[in-house]
């Protein structure tokens, strides 16, 4: 990484008052356990040991150490009831944010037994290449005779066994493919390595002057190492998408037949039993509302940024926000209706219907494979049949195989994803395959959802300093009792511009209506319209009425706070010659008003989840390559069906698993920046095919007419493969 | 030229001893968490005792 944050400039790990470590309490078990915490934040060594020796000095603490890579910390811990959110608590007053992982999601990561396999493999390679090399340098220089027959015995030595070992992954694959009567790519690897050993060993045996051990190694090496770059690359990718499902810590509290709240795993939930939802916590399951009653925020569901009054007997949807009042909930079936299994459907369909995209690397062994196979055997019988002489023809053949071997090829695509994802991870987004950034490539589309995703889903005041002050003032005197998102709108307007609340009596919240108070002897009231007493209105925003005794009521008009860097992301998407639209399942007054203020011509409000997925369909149909960029549950069949897309961590569950990239940062100019060097990676690899086929074009005919030799071969190999891996390695650097 | 009979076991015996370092170091997690590794360096706990891992 290029500009790799030094130690210097970390102001959150200067140093860590000690009076901030305290304790937990007195530790009541003796039994320990394993937490892993996720620390986003953290990326030097004064990270690493404020962390573990701020947590090594708490009593409860057996012992914490940090990863660096994966950035987490894990802590063996006494079985302490609510250790976790202390722990928590303390690391974020510490200036580093934990977010707890679900460590039942965290175990399925098994060890990376593949990787391990791989590398091995790569080392005994690249040992047996470089000692075969330093031999072969000898027999380059001028080594006759016995000389010359001992050095190849002592490389056959170290090159057979080597190539048996080392080249295992190569076999298996082309078994695999050449018993269905297919070609892929390791075919003529595999044949070029054994052909290459073979003829090898019989010439040593005869005191033959060419011998190939050192060729065969190399490309042993270099395939190898493409191969576990490639590995790395999905591997990380993996573990990353696994990470953030462990993010999402899945408990209810379950109220049980003695009125007591115990907090429990989302699966140990049964239909019928009762659960609490706490003011600012999600609903956890599908149900009916027994008790209380609060509004609930659906954005994350639908899409509709308008709060949805609830009380006894209204069915609600896991995934909602519950905002003001605290609510019972009954667990009701997890039958075909839910929302959540209509989602999974349409995302299964919307990815069914997807065509299968075929990789760049797959179309260049489409058309490498037969061609290398024809010419090797071309060759052969050539040479076979003009001179007589089958020795020879075997060793052209031979020497056709090796030049022609795809070493660049294989290097070509891996080398460039590994140095582009490894860029994309730096900025904050992760890309779950490969694949991906070629369909990224190629977007000419760009489709937004609006709420969550081009808007935080946080409301602002709008018609603040339209209103008096006096008004002003008793609007926050009211708000600063309530923990409801318009109220938190209110009291940071009035934050913002200095005002000083009026002074009210006997303030009391009324759950999903709003909040009464006593202004001298009057009764004012804020919240709902009904609640107010307004029967008709005309206002199409979110609002909030606020009546003073007996004057008309007043609204309060709010909007959904868009993010900062939409507009110019929005715009620099325009300027490349993106088009961009959005698409919500909002209400149609906000999404126009969006659309008009960001300068984006074609929008579609009010739609459902299916109808995203055709509006998607119809694009494609037009011959548009889409990236879809989307949090909301209602997005997860979108996100499943375009070309390509992305979602913000803050998504939804459904969400990020549907999406290809999914933006850690949570800063969406990352879409811009994404698109941009998913470009110049495709650039990168068409650049590494070229530069594998001029060394080709150029070797190939020196093979053909029988001039080549060991050397000329060790040298196209590792010049072409040297090229692509440094050429691939610019990507790193640039941004 | 009989300096080879002991010059090219010498430098395949160090060369061996490397991969077998390697392996070593593959058993023991030392790949696992490479930021980590590289950072660590740079700090001054451990001068005087290894650290024990966690």
């Amino acid at each position: 990484m290029a500009e790799n944050p030094s130690i210097a400039v970390c102001p959150a790990c200067v140093s860590i008052p000690s009076e901030l470590i305290g304790s937990a309490g007195e530790a009541k078990s003796d039994r320990s356990r394993r937490i892993e915490l996720s620390l986003p934040t953290i990326h030097c060594a004064a990270c690493i040991s404020g962390v573990e020796t701020g947590l090594n000095r708490l009593p409860e603490i057996e012992g914490a150490r940090v990863n660096l890579t994966r950035k987490r910390v894990s802590i063996t811990v006494k079985d302490i009831p609510g250790i976790e959110s202390y722990l928590i608590d303390l690391l974020t007053s510490w200036g580093y944010p934990a977010k707890e992982l679900d460590s039942a999601a965290l175990d399925q990561e098994m060890v990376d037994k593949v990787g391990r396999d791989l590398l091995a493999r790569v080392a005994v390679s690249g040992f047996a290449m470089m000692n075969v090399m330093l031999l072969s340098v000898a027999v380059w220089s001028g080594a006759e005779d016995a000389t010359r027959d001992m050095m190849h015995w002592i490389s056959a030595a170290i090159a057979l066994p080597t190539v048996a070992f080392a080249g295992m992954p190569f076999y298996k694959n082309a078994w695999t493919a050449l018993r269905v009567w297919r070609l892929n790519m390791d075919v003529p690897i595999s044949l070029a390595l054994i052909l290459a050993s073979g003829v090898s060993l019989a010439e040593t045996m005869e005191s033959g002057r060419h011998a190939y051990f050192d060729a065969a190694l190399s490309l042993t090496f270099f395939l190898l190492l493409g191969r576990y770059l490639d590995h790395r690359t999905r591997v990380v990718a993996r573990s990353a998408a696994v990470e953030l499902a462990a993010l999402e810590v899945h408990r209810a509290e379950r109220i049980n037949a003695d009125g007591s709240r115990e907090t429990v795993p989302m699966d140990a939930l049964r239909e019928g039993d009762l659960v609490g939802v706490a003011p600012g916590a999600r609903v956890p399951v599908d149900g009916v509302v027994t008790e209380g009653g609060s509004e609930l925020d659906p954005s994350m569901l639908t899409g509709e940024t308008m709060p949805e009054p609830v009380g006894p007997g209204a069915s609600v949807i896991a995934g909602m926000l519950n905002l003001t009042g605290p609510l019972v909930v009954r667990a009701e079936g997890l039958g075909e209706d839910t929302l959540l299994q209509q989602i999974t459907r349409l995302v299964e369909s919307a990815e069914a219907s997807k065509n299968r995209y075929t990789s760049l690397a797959e179309k260049a062994a489409q058309v490498y494979a037969p061609l290398v196979h024809i010419l090797s055997a071309l060759a052969f019988l050539f040479w076979g049949f003009y001179s007589g002489d089958w020795r020879l023809a075997t060793n052209i053949a031979a020497a056709v195989l090796i030049i022609t071997c795809p070493c660049a090829l294989g290097l070509a695509v891996p080398a460039v994803l590994t140095a582009a994802s490894g860029r994309l991870f730096h900025n904050g987004v992760l890309l779950k395959e490969g694949i991906a950034l070629e369909r990224l490539a190629e977007v000419d589309t760009v489709v937004f959802d609006k709420t969550g995703t081009l808007t935080t889903g946080k409301p602002v005041l709008t018609n603040g300093p339209e209103l008096s002050a006096d008004v002003m003032a008793v609007a926050i005197a009211m708000a600063q009792g309530s923990a409801h998102p318009l109220s938190k709108a209110i009291q940071e307007f009035g934050a913002e511009q200095g005002l000083t609340p009026a002074v009210l009596e006997d303030i009391i919240e009324e759950p999903g209506m709003g909040t009464r108070a006593t202004l001298n002897g009057q009764e004012v009231r804020l919240g709902r319209a009904i609640w107010c007493g307004v029967e008709s209105h005309d206002v199409t925003e979110t609002a909030s009425w606020l009546r003073i005794g007996g004057d008309t009521p007043v609204a309060l008009l709010f909007e959904d706070k868009l993010r900062p860097e939409i507009p110019e992301t929005i715009r620099a998407l325009q300027a490349e010659g993106t088009v961009v639209q959005l698409l919500s399942g909002d209400a149609k007054a906000p999404v126009k008003a969006l659309a008009d203020k960001l300068g984006i011509e074609v929008w579609v409000a009010e739609a459902t989840p299916s109808s995203k997925v055709e509006k998607l369909e119809e694009l494609a149909q037009e011959g548009r390559t889409v990236l879809m960029v989307g949090d909301g549950l209602n997005d997860a069949a979108a996100l499943a069906g375009a070309h390509v897309s992305m979602s913000p961590a803050s998504a939804v569950d459904a969400s990020r698993t549907s999406a290809d990239l999914i933006l850690v940062g949570d800063d969406l100019f990352e879409v811009v920046k994404s698109l941009r060097l998913a470009r110049i990676a495709k650039r990168r690899i068409l650049e590494n095919f070229i530069i594998a086929a001029v060394y080709n074009v150029i070797a190939v005919p020196i093979a053909l007419m029988g001039f080549a030799t060991p050397l000329i071969a060790a040298l196209a190999m590792s010049g072409s493969s040297i090229t692509v891996s440094l050429n691939a390695m610019r990507l790193g650097r640039k941004s | 030229m009989n300096v080879l009979a002991y010059l090219i076991p010498i430098s395949l015996g160090l060369g061996g001893l490397g991969l077998l370092a390697f392996f070593w170091m593959m058993k023991n997690n030392q790949y696992d968490d490479p930021d980590g590794q590289a950072n660590r360096i740079l700090s001054d706990r451990y001068d005087d005792s290894p650290e024990d891992e966690a």
